[in-house]
């Protein structure tokens, strides 16, 4: 039985349409993410799921009961917020059994259920203090303690890393991860930040304009999304659209990249990745979706093993990470990105081969901008 | 996985618990803060909205000393318009009212920017300025009241420093005693003005002073082309406020001249009173009462209408 | 503002001088009329009559101040306002707590449970602020009569508490909107419910406001003369009341400084009021002009 079953929800605030026909299904145990830009519903649909907000039509059920028109408190779901919504009168320790009192737990349930929570997050030696007294780490476990101790069925997370600096992120990142794995709870996360999604998720849920785009695991979305807002959405640098059209090239198909006052560049489609519609567009604009890492760069000793088709440009951008090289090329009409190994010794300005793995290459309609294949 | 697609069915009514309800939320729940709301809401509805339709009623009827409801139309407000005493008191108002605005917006910014150059004992400077704002106008009308008696306050005193031509006896010149009534109005309230400009000062962010330095402007003028266009909204408070008190001074009045010597300082808010208490004229009364509220309305429709455009706007 | 790096010139010398002075001066303009009013009340008459207002007192007397307690006239009664003094208080304790609780409750509801129309609701009530009081004086009279308590402390308590509430849930509702709305969010997810939140959520953390509320209230009601003239018989009568039937009592000899010593005490609880929590009265003054 799903753990969380999310049926044809709308919501609409007066005529605006926020959330759209929304269904998700999660099993128990699963992380969703549910990603998208601001303003796509995603706040929305996680408050709809809280009992926060009402929901114009649409059930929402929870372990197969509808909780549709439950009061948040009947719900057994608990939330972390962004803003982590500490009680600010409370110490952590009553911050973190203030649900238990009013669901009338007894006191020595309470306190046991303080002590396991702040020995699972190690903030024991911070009970007896206010909200105010802690870091902005410290009150992101806090948060998170407060719901990990009334164990409900779901827990909802409402970007709870987003008021936090870098590093302590990226380790409040993992330690999500880790309390996921060791407890199996069942979670409801909402980010804008597609790392997040990408590390933490069993399930990611692309959202845009209050609809689902794409429902799938983070190795789906990444490498198959369904339209060129997911894939752009998701990947940092994010995939680079080149506009092409498509030719026949001897009853396979290859790609012609404008490219005005120079050499002619031609990528051809590899035959196993043929779709049926293809035929269709013979000669008509498309999008080429390729990832920065689809390119490297050409190294004469592996020449021989490397798939893949070669390509010349010169570089324009040189941007070293540390790890890698990001590489700003033009390519025809537009600038591409292109990741490359750290050793890659180019300037600014000098010619480089580079070998793109169209084998991983992604077609976009250029007109709807739904993927082709 | 993907089942995001729109489905048909857009008619679904929730199969849960009971009826739909505008919120997921037990019954009582959802009604409570309506609930607790009501009472206020009705206090309002009765004691503001309908007095005021009351009050209009009154206006329109000969009631005198007791309320009748004798309806006479307009004849009230054609009575009031013909009465000197009520052209009097209006006038006073005019007097009184811009003034008193005038003088606490300029004494009031002037404290505020002098306040505002890192001052020793600033603080202590403003508990002085504005403690008067602390006090009944009864006090301040009593205490007024001494130092401007001719025989024994501040022209007796500059007399006994050997100017004995000095004059300074406003207060029983029927000519001058409304301008008494801005003295002490103007004591009582310019340092709440003081206040909020510092408050409207200090809010400013410190790089534009700064940026304004570096292009080389003096202070003076720093103040005038930067620093007081950013107070626009101060300044828009502050007459709103200080006209609210000129339309609602009444103590004051009270306390301080009496209304005289005569009717000389009259105001709206005393003629009010003195026709609906004491002179057994509730229907006068009530007329002057509501055009007492049309003043306050055509200051505040303006100026709430201004609010809530800036507000949508920023 | 006003970190301006001055060279001491002696330009800049005198401009600093003249500063210091234009703002001592008028500090003398708001601080006078108090000294005058004290040092007047401690003298005998006397005294009055013959030296100046500034005249430092040469045998203080606090007799003023026992007859304006206890003895001076006020209208037909000779009992000073020390009984009014308390009749205030009486009125002002009960309206101030009444009108700061419904002021409180009415503030969270409307940003914390915010309904369909629940700003409408609350530009309805706002605008009890800004009325002349007039408009209302004779309906009120009124009302109080049926009610069968015209005259009475608690026909004042009403009618501060009536025109009190529009102030009072405007400080409330301005400051509960900026308490984040996760709050109430998370207590909800958590079990609680309306007036749960209020009490364990929102009202530790509202004493600020609760101390603006009060002190407004307290001084908008203590000053109150209107009000008090109107619906209050003489044994029901503030202390601004009493103090203007005093200064105003036409029998025997003008006693300044027994004037002087009931405006004293008419004004002391205001003024303590305001040197111990000046910054909370700044507050609820401004209040009214801050945006919310």
């Amino acid at each position: 039985m799903a753990a969380l079953e999310i049926h044809n929800v709308r919501k609409e605030f007066g005529s605006e349409r926020v959330l759209k026909d929304v269904s998700i299904s999660i099993d128990s145990g699963e992380f969703l993410i549910l990603v998208g830009p601001s303003g796509c519903g995603k706040s929305t649909l996680m408050n709809a799921i809280a009992g926060l907000e009402p929901v114009t039509s649409g059930n929402i059920y929870i372990d197969g009961e509808d909780v549709t028109w439950r009061t948040p408190a009947d719900r057994d779901i608990a939330m972390v917020f962004q803003s982590y919504a500490l009680y600010p009168s409370m110490t952590v320790r009553q911050n973190i059994s203030f649900g238990l009192e009013m669901r009338k737990v007894p006191k020595a349930e309470r306190e046991a259920a303080v002590e396991r929570v702040a020995d699972l997050l190690q903030i024991t030696h911070l009970l007896e203090r206010k909200p105010a007294q802690l870091s902005g780490g410290q009150r992101q476990r806090v948060a998170m303690g407060r719901a990990l101790a009334r164990e409900p069925k779901v827990y909802l997370f409402d970007e709870p890393l987003s008021n936090l600096d870098a590093k302590l992120r990226v380790d409040m990142r993992t330690e999500i991860k880790k309390l996921h794995q060791r407890l199996g709870t069942t979670i409801v996360y909402v980010t804008h930040d597609q790392v997040e999604a990408m590390t933490l998720a069993d399930c990611i849920a692309v959202m845009r304009d209050g609809h689902i785009l794409q429902l799938g695991s983070p190795d789906e979305v990444y490498n198959n999304p369904v339209d060129m807002f997911v894939a752009g959405f998701m990947g940092s640098p994010s995939m680079n659209f080149i506009r092409a059209s498509l030719e026949n090239n001897n009853g396979g198909y290859q790609l012609r990249i404008a490219t005005p006052g120079e050499d002619e560049l031609v990528l051809p489609w590899p035959e196993e990745r043929i779709a049926a519609d293809m035929a269709e567009r013979l000669n008509q604009p498309v999008i080429l979706g390729l990832r920065p890492e689809h390119f490297s760069e050409e190294d004469e000793r592996l020449t021989s093993q490397a798939e893949g088709t070669l390509l010349s440009a010169s570089v324009a951008v040189v941007e070293p990470t540390g790890a890698d090289i990001l590489l700003r090329l033009p390519l025809g009409e537009q600038e591409v990105t292109a990741r490359v190994g750290p050793k890659c010794a180019v300037a600014a300005g000098e010619r480089l081969a580079l070998r793109v793995d169209m084998g991983r290459a992604i077609l976009f309609d250029a007109e709807t901008e739904q993927r082709i294949a | 996985m993907r089942d995001s697609l729109p489905m048909k069915n857009t008619s679904a009514t929730p199969l849960g618990a009971g009826a739909k309800r505008s919120t997921p939320s037990g019954g009582l729940q959802a009604w409570l803060p309506r609930l607790v709301l009501a009472p206020s809401v009705a206090i309002s509805l009765f004691f503001v909205y309908g007095f005021m339709l009351w009050t209009f009623v009154l206006s329109l009827t000969s009631s005198r000393m007791l309320p009748s409801y004798d309806f006479v139309g307009f004849g009230q407000y054609s009575r009031l318009m013909a009465n000197e005493r009520w052209w009097v008191a209006s006038t006073n108002l005019m007097i009184f009212g811009v003034l008193f605005v005038l003088i606490c917006l300029v004494i009031g910014s002037l404290l505020a920017i002098l306040l505002d150059q890192k001052i020793r004992q600033e603080g202590a400077l403003r508990t002085i300025y504005l403690y008067p704002m602390a006090l009944s106008f009864i006090v301040t009308g009593v205490v007024w009241k001494w130092l401007l008696n001719p025989q024994l306050g501040i022209q007796a005193m500059v007399q006994g420093w050997g100017f004995e031509s000095f004059r300074f006896d406003w207060i029983t010149n029927p000519d001058m005693a409304i301008y008494t009534l801005v003295i002490a109005a103007v004591w009582q309230a310019s340092g709440f003005v003081m206040a909020l400009f510092l408050a409207g000062l200090r809010g400013i962010d410190d790089s534009i002073v700064k940026a304004a330095q570096l292009d080389g402007a003096s202070l003076p003028r720093i103040y005038w082309r930067v620093v007081m266009p950013c107070l626009r909204p101060v300044v828009f408070s502050a007459v709103m406020i200080l006209a609210h008190i000129a339309i609602k001074s009444f103590d004051l009045v009270v306390a301080l001249t009496g209304g005289g010597p005569g009717y000389a300082t009259d105001l709206p808010a005393t003629f009010m009173y003195a026709h609906a208490f004491t002179r057994a004229q509730i229907g006068l009364g009530s007329a002057s009462a509501m055009l007492m509220l049309g003043g306050v309305l055509a200051i505040l429709i303006p100026y709430l209408y201004s609010e809530l455009r800036s507000r949508k706007h920023g | 503002m006003a970190n301006v790096i001055r060279r001491q010139t002696p330009a800049a010398r005198l401009g600093r001088g003249l500063l210091y002075g234009v703002l001592i001066l008028a500090a003398l303009f708001y601080i006078l009329p108090l000294v005058v009013m004290l040092m007047t009340s401690v003298k005998p008459l006397s005294e009055i009559s013959a030296g100046s207002l500034l005249s430092f007192p040469q045998n203080p007397t606090f007799a003023p101040w026992t007859k304006a307690w206890g003895e001076a006239c006020t209208g037909m009664r000779c009992d000073g306002v020390g009984g009014y003094f308390w009749n205030s208080f009486a009125i002002v304790i009960p309206a101030v707590l009444i009108s700061t609780t419904i002021g409180a409750l009415n503030g969270y509801a409307l940003t914390k449970w915010r309904f369909k129309g629940s700003e409408l609701v609350f530009a309805l009530m706002l605008f009890g602020c800004f009325i002349p009081f007039q408009v209302v004086l004779l309906p009120m009279a009124q009302t109080l009569g049926w009610l069968g308590i015209s005259s009475s402390r608690a026909g004042l308590i009403l009618v501060h508490v009536v025109f009190g509430i529009a102030f009072t849930t405007l400080f409330f509702r301005n400051f509960y909107v900026g308490i984040p709305n996760e709050l109430v969010s998370a207590a909800k997810l958590d079990g609680a419910g309306f007036f749960r939140i209020f009490w364990r959520i929102l009202l530790p953390v509202s004493a600020p406001i609760i101390v603006v509320s009060v002190i407004w209230q307290f001084t908008q009601i203590w000053n109150d003369f209107l009000f008090g003239v109107a619906f209050s018989a003489h044994n029901t009568q503030p202390v601004t009341v009493a103090l203007n039937n005093l200064v105003n009592t036409s029998t025997g000899v003008r006693e300044y400084n027994v004037d002087m010593a009931a405006a004293m005490i008419a004004a002391l609880p205001t003024l303590v009021v305001y040197v111990l929590a000046g910054k909370y009265f700044v507050r609820g003054l401004t209040a009214g002009s801050v945006k919310g």
